[in-house]
């Protein structure tokens, strides 16, 4: 690692920005781990639009941040040159993607929380970051319906799939709790009017989810108690090893461009 | 039957129907037909349809069709169903005359 990492800015709104980039970020980066080995060529594509998708959310995301934070960082520099302890992304977003089950699972859950902070940002006092929610907000429909569809098909399909999507439930579910916990940044944000608490999307969610769950007829899963912590920056064992990839180039060649 | 010939039975029998795809590139234009792909129910085909064919801003609208619901011409029809139109010019409507208003048509 031959470049120096860059320091970030610690005010609530860049934070809360961060937040929502990097959340992107991560799952983008995890979903184009995909590209080539989906089960169907067909999904392999749908698979990396979605990825694609949320890239294009993070660059979005990440370069509002950097203008708001003063430093002159762009979306290049505050996705590849940030220390681990700095990505504030939420933890669910971070986890490998297990099997199929698991991805589809995934991507229904925070599909479904996208969409619905998309559509609360698209009141964002900051008018920049409500037209990027305009335009988000019908990616993100899609990729709740393609989601939500496998959710379906393989919780109601075989006795097979139905023993993966449970299992992809108990390991993946825990981690909702960080999606709709708030503290002090959410507060400015929502007192400013940037975005809403997260918390305040808890009850959409687990309405739009259950509904989902009974039709694939797999069990809600109980509240957890635990709580990650990826939006504070203290990630899992398997954040280092994405940042190495994701970072490997800029670090190797600063400043490298196409 | 060797065992080889038996999983690649198999194989063909578990993979998806197959789906031909077609897309409206705006408006007012006509569907058309642009690939195939495979997918397990209508659902899945109308997505993924939408995600290989529309990727590139090509269509506002898409249909997909079975393709085994598709009713083509057996290629041995040929000669009689298409070459017999070959030297039947009289029925372009190109004998006509045209008022100078309205030519160009």
């Amino acid at each position: 690692m031959s470049t120096l990492s860059i320091p970030v800015e610690q005010g609530p709104s860049v934070q809360y920005l961060l937040r929502l980039g990097d959340t992107a970020l991560i799952l983008g980066q995890r979903l184009g781990e995909w590209c080539g080995h989906a089960p169907v060529l067909e999904e392999d594509i749908a698979l990396a639009n979605i990825a694609l998708d949320h890239i294009g959310q993070a660059r979005a995301l990440l370069t509002r941040a950097g203008q708001l934070g003063g430093q002159g960082h762009d979306e290049d520099q505050l996705a590849f040159l940030r220390e681990e302890r700095d990505y504030r992304n939420a933890t669910i977003v971070e986890l490998p993607n297990g099997d199929f089950a698991a991805t589809v699972l995934r991507n229904a859950m925070m599909a479904t929380w996208f969409r619905l902070m998309w559509e609360r940002l698209r009141e964002s006092s900051d008018s920049e970051l409500a037209a990027i929610a305009g335009k988000a907000v019908k990616e993100a429909r899609y990729h709740q319906q393609h989601s939500a569809d496998w959710v379906v098909r393989l919780g109601d399909g075989s006795e097979e799939s139905a023993r993966r999507m449970r299992t992809a439930l108990d390991t993946l579910w825990r981690y909702s709790a960080e999606l709709f916990d708030s503290d002090a940044i959410d507060s400015s944000a929502a007192a400013n009017g940037l975005g809403p608490r997260w918390d305040s999307l808890r009850e959409p969610w687990l309405a739009e989810m259950r509904e989902m769950l009974d039709e694939a007829k797999l069990p809600m899963p109980a509240d957890s108690a635990y709580l990650s912590t990826g939006k504070s920056g203290v990630h899992t064992e398997h954040m280092g090893y994405i940042l190495s990839e994701l970072q490997y180039l800029q670090r190797a060649y600063p400043g490298g461009v196409w | 039957m060797n065992s080889r010939q038996n999983a690649a039975n198999q194989s063909a029998m578990d993979e998806w129907p197959l789906w031909e795809v077609f897309v409206r590139s705006k408006s007012g234009l006509d569907h058309k037909h642009c690939g195939s792909l495979h997918a397990a129910d209508p659902q899945m085909a109308i997505q993924l349809a939408r995600d290989v064919y529309t990727r590139r801003l090509e269509g506002c609208s898409v249909w997909v069709v079975r393709s085994d619901q598709i009713v083509a011409s057996d290629p041995a029809d040929k000669d009689m169903y298409f070459d017999p139109m070959e030297d039947k010019v009289y029925r372009h409507p190109t004998f006509y005359k045209l008022p100078p208003e309205v030519d160009h048509m």
